[in-house]
């Protein structure tokens, strides 16, 4: 008792021994270096053990890297700065992890891709070559899907937009909820049931042909639901003041939501639809039951069978040839440009349109 | 131009909560009303449905009469748009459209209401800035962003927003609770020119802006928290600060409240 009103008196008595803020520290270095060792020690234990599978060396120095970083940290730093470290190299551990099959994946493709990817390969069609020679090229699949995917685009995107907008803006109550119970009933669809349906009503119940359309259709019911759900988040961003501003101008509600929210809000409304689009340009399933594929030029998407990339690839990886093979991965390769290319189109644009500060 | 405004049994709502009970109050036209009083106590409301703004919030509802000199704002036949075009309003936060120019924010309710006329736009945006205050400020960058202007200036861009379309009454809601004691002098004295030119209420927390700015105040208290808030009484400013008729106004402007 005495002694806590001493300590509260005065509180810097000279006999306390002060309290130093400095701790031992590992270098700053050592992630690194314990990373190196973590790797050559991997590299021998696999070397001497005679595992043939670098997986496992990889697996055995990531394991390593973790361990040791622990150890040391807690002899050195003490149990707190130890599981700091411990979770610092497990999250670069799950880094690597997760990066190598992604790098892995586009090198392949670049590699195997690059072999018979030229001007030819992209101007010319299948029309004709032996698939078991080299030659031909993916031009009426590039056309395929360019004009599947703008269709499928042109019908989900205002569908999906306006769906949105009544959610968030006009939609109170049960038709809201379960316009939102749909939209997430919709999200889980395969797209193979998406094709089906297509399929069972607009070719064999209505008689039209195979067509690129029909593919569309397929492909809108697969994206309208991301457009929906990625325009929905964008547009309750918007601060309610901003409509709240506009309203108390004696702008209309309409108005205000064309002039002032949308605008807003469209670099991420763009981008939710690009990768909406970039989701649907590699679904082969409803291409294979509704627009068939053909190995012919078809430019009119309306009539008759077209073909498409993810289609193109499977095709010609069914041929089971060598040139067949080189025909597949160079269409692989376009197929992964693409949707890169739509992905850096939508950041430029998020980031063009994006509010100024 | 300035017009009066004339409660008569106002009460309103928020789904099933009453929010404020039975409010009657003459605003005077070319004058300043100032609202105080404590938090959760529905001066905002109170403000926010004199221009049928309170009815933009889900939920919200309005019971009584409210009398922009002989129209009811409330009538069956009242289109709420052409309200908030006669009634304008200043917000809490600055918020100048973030995707807009300081040019376009000042246009914003002209264009956006379908004047597209270059030149008149250019008149109007000019004498509104000045009316705000702000032309020296930005006249050699109208079109930068609006978000780009310190916190005083944006509160100031958007009181230029608001008078550019030439309302007859202008609300503003705390609009100097986020600003620096400068930008807020400078908003004061903008309050003061603009009196002769609008009907202006202001709703603040702050005792001395009241007794600053405002030619009558009124003074709103809520019995309970969860209880509607009730006009305690509304009187000349002078009065109010000095000699209020009610000990409750005089407990909350000396600090002795609760």
């Amino acid at each position: 008792m005495s002694q806590t009103v001493m300590a509260d008196a005065a509180p810097r008595d000279a006999a306390a021994p002060t309290p130093t803020l400095r701790r031992p520290r590992l270098p700053r270095w050592a992630p690194a270096g314990l990373a190196a060792l973590a790797v050559a020690l991997g590299c021998g234990i696999g070397l001497i053990g005679g595992l043939d599978s670098r997986i496992q060396w990889g697996l055995i120095a990531a394991v390593l890297y973790v361990a040791l970083t622990a150890v040391l940290a807690g002899a050195v730093e003490g149990a707190r700065q130890a599981k700091d470290r411990l979770a610092t190299s497990f999250i670069w551990v799950s880094f690597l992890l997760a990066v190598i099959p992604l790098a892995s994946l586009i090198w392949e493709t670049i590699a195997r891709g690059v072999k018979v990817l030229d001007g030819y390969f992209l101007s010319h069609s299948m029309n004709g070559v032996i698939t078991m020679e080299a030659g031909g090229g993916i031009y009426h699949a590039l056309i395929g899907t360019l004009e599947q995917v703008a269709l499928a685009t042109l019908i989900a995107a205002p569908v999906g937009l306006l769906t949105a907008i009544y959610l968030v803006e006009y939609g109170t109550g049960r038709l809201a909820k379960a316009v939102t119970f749909f939209v997430d009933v919709m999200t889980g669809i395969p797209s193979i049931v998406a094709g089906l349906f297509v399929l069972s009503f607009w070719i064999i119940i209505l008689d039209f042909g195979y067509s690129g359309f029909a593919g569309a259709m397929a492909l809108a019911i697969l994206m309208m639901p991301i457009v929906v759900r990625s325009t929905e988040e964008m547009l309750k961003l918007v601060p309610n003041e901003l409509r709240e501003a506009s309203l108390a101008l004696g702008v209309p509600k309409w108005k205000t939501i064309l002039k002032v929210v949308l605008p807003t809000a469209v670099g991420g409304i763009t981008t939710g639809i690009m990768l909406a689009v970039a989701r649907v340009a590699g679904e082969s399933a409803p291409i294979l039951l509704l627009v068939f594929g053909s190995a012919q030029i078809n430019a009119n998407p309306f009539e008759g069978a077209q073909s498409s990339l993810p289609y193109y690839v499977y095709e010609q990886w069914a041929n089971g040839n060598e040139p067949s093979y080189d025909r597949a991965w160079a269409a692989a390769l376009v197929l992964i440009a693409f949707v890169m290319i739509l992905n850096l189109v939508a950041r430029g644009i998020a980031r063009w349109k994006a509010p100024k500060h | 131009m300035a017009k009066r405004i004339d409660v008569s049994g106002l009460s309103a709502y928020y789904g099933g909560f009453r929010a404020i009970d039975d409010i009657s109050m003459t605003i005077e036209p070319r004058s300043v009303t100032a609202f105080i009083g404590p938090s959760g106590c529905g001066k905002s409301t109170f403000l926010r449905t004199l221009n049928r703004m309170h009815e933009v919030t889900p939920g919200g509802r309005v019971e009584g009469k409210v009398m922009l000199d002989d129209e009811d704002l409330y009538g069956s036949d009242v289109d709420p748009v052409s309200v908030r075009r006669t009634i304008g309003m200043v917000f809490q936060r600055p918020n100048p459209f973030p995707t807009m120019s300081i040019y376009d924010n000042v246009a914003a309710g002209l264009r956006l209401n379908g004047n597209h006329r270059k030149s008149e736009l250019d008149d109007i945006v000019e004498r509104s800035l000045k009316g705000a205050n702000l032309w020296n400020e930005v006249k050699d960058r109208l079109g930068r962003p609006g978000s780009g202007l310190s916190g005083g200036q944006q509160q100031r861009l958007c009181i230029a927003r608001a008078i550019a379309v030439e309302p007859q009454v202008l609300l503003m809601d705390e609009p100097c609770s986020a600003l620096d004691p400068i930008s807020t002098l400078a908003i004061e004295d903008l309050i003061g020119e603009l009196k002769s030119r609008f009907t202006i209420v202001i709703v603040t927390h702050n005792m001395q802006q009241a007794a600053r700015v405002s030619d009558r105040t009124a003074f709103f208290n809520l019995a309970e928290v969860g209880a509607p808030g009730k006009l305690v009484e509304i009187d000349d400013t002078e009065r109010i600060f000095s000699n209020p008729s009610v000990q409750a106004t005089e407990d909350y402007i000396s600090g002795r409240f609760g």
